[in-house]
């Protein structure tokens, strides 16, 4: 690393924009009236995430970070906003409105100032001895031997999850295909207004 | 504290954690949508991974157990989207909305 000239200056600079693209995006993903936006304000949060975990020691890690969460977690987002409603609804304006944001923001910089301040100030040990080297042998060693339990829990509730999004995401159009033929029973929950693309698929 | 080796000190990574926390938190009370609450969830959920990965690499005897638990915390977070996406599509489906303050049939 320090063959190269400027070599820590690169490095403090890609550093500086992980954790800037990190807090940048957060930001954006909170803060915008859009939905679309906040979910590619998502997206980019998670690609500093990723560059974060680099630095920690862990590109396994940063590439599954980029592999689901921008890859599969965003675009499923992107789904529903497609499907459902693209914008925030308006905000209460007045001093109703400002007061109650003023409070959120004050409960959360409080839980924030004072977990910084927890963590700056533990008493954190550093371990005697490292018992592996963190790499990808080691991690895929342990999860098929101490973790293997929880491996197989995980991908029997990613199994479930799936069938369970399919079950909840499927009553509507049964209710709306079924209903259809028989104009005069009246459907067991009648919608409001039912929207015309829904009903023609 | 040089500021170029920032980025083998543990501190910024707890307090980036804290402050992505605090946002994540602000957004969850802040937002009107279903959506946006989810995605403010999600960003809670990328402050405890990077808590959980920085105690990993400077303090854990194990390196690889918090890399396993993140791991995990990623496998959870796609099941809840997932599960969270299709119960948004349904409550949508009967209720034309996805905005909080609209949905508030069981309110006394």
């Amino acid at each position: 690393m320090s063959t190269m000239p400027f070599a820590p200056y690169i490095v403090a600079s890609v550093f500086a924009l992980a954790v800037g693209a990190t807090l940048g995006g957060a930001l954006i993903a909170v803060l915008t009236m859009r939905l679309i936006r906040a979910v590619c304000g998502l997206m980019i949060c998670c690609l500093g995430l990723a560059g974060l975990y680099y630095f920690l020691n862990s590109p396994f890690l940063a590439l599954m970070e980029i592999l689901i969460y921008v890859g599969a977690v965003c675009v499923t987002i992107v789904f529903a906003v497609m499907l459902a409603e693209p914008d925030e609804p308006k905000q209460t304006a007045g001093a109703r409105g400002w007061l109650w944001s003023g409070l959120m923001l004050g409960v959360s910089v409080v839980i924030g100032a004072s977990l910084a301040r927890l963590s700056l100030q533990g008493p954190w040990p550093t371990p005697a001895a490292r018992l592996n080297d963190g790499s990808v042998a080691a991690i895929g060693r342990s999860l098929l031997t101490t973790y293997s339990l929880a491996f197989e829990l995980i991908s029997l509730l990613l199994l479930l999850a799936i069938l369970g999004a399919l079950v909840i995401a499927r009553t509507g159009r049964t209710a709306v295909k079924t209903d259809a033929p028989q104009p005069p029973a009246p459907p067991v929950r009648p919608a409001p207004d039912p929207e015309p693309v829904l009903a023609g698929k | 504290m040089n500021p170029l080796h920032l980025h083998e000190h543990p501190a910024a990574y707890l307090v980036l954690a804290a402050v992505l926390l605090a946002i994540g938190i602000f957004g969850f009370l802040h937002r009107r949508t279903l959506i946006g609450m989810l995605i403010s969830g999600e960003i809670i959920f990328a402050a405890a991974s990077l808590n959980i990965m920085a105690v990993n690499r400077f303090f854990a005897p194990d390196p690889a157990a918090g890399q396993i638990f993140v791991l995990f915390i990623m496998g959870l977070a796609a099941a809840e989207v997932a599960i969270a996406l299709s119960i948004i599509i349904a409550v949508y489906r009967n209720y034309r909305s996805i905005a909080t303050a609209e949905l508030s049939e069981l309110k006394g």
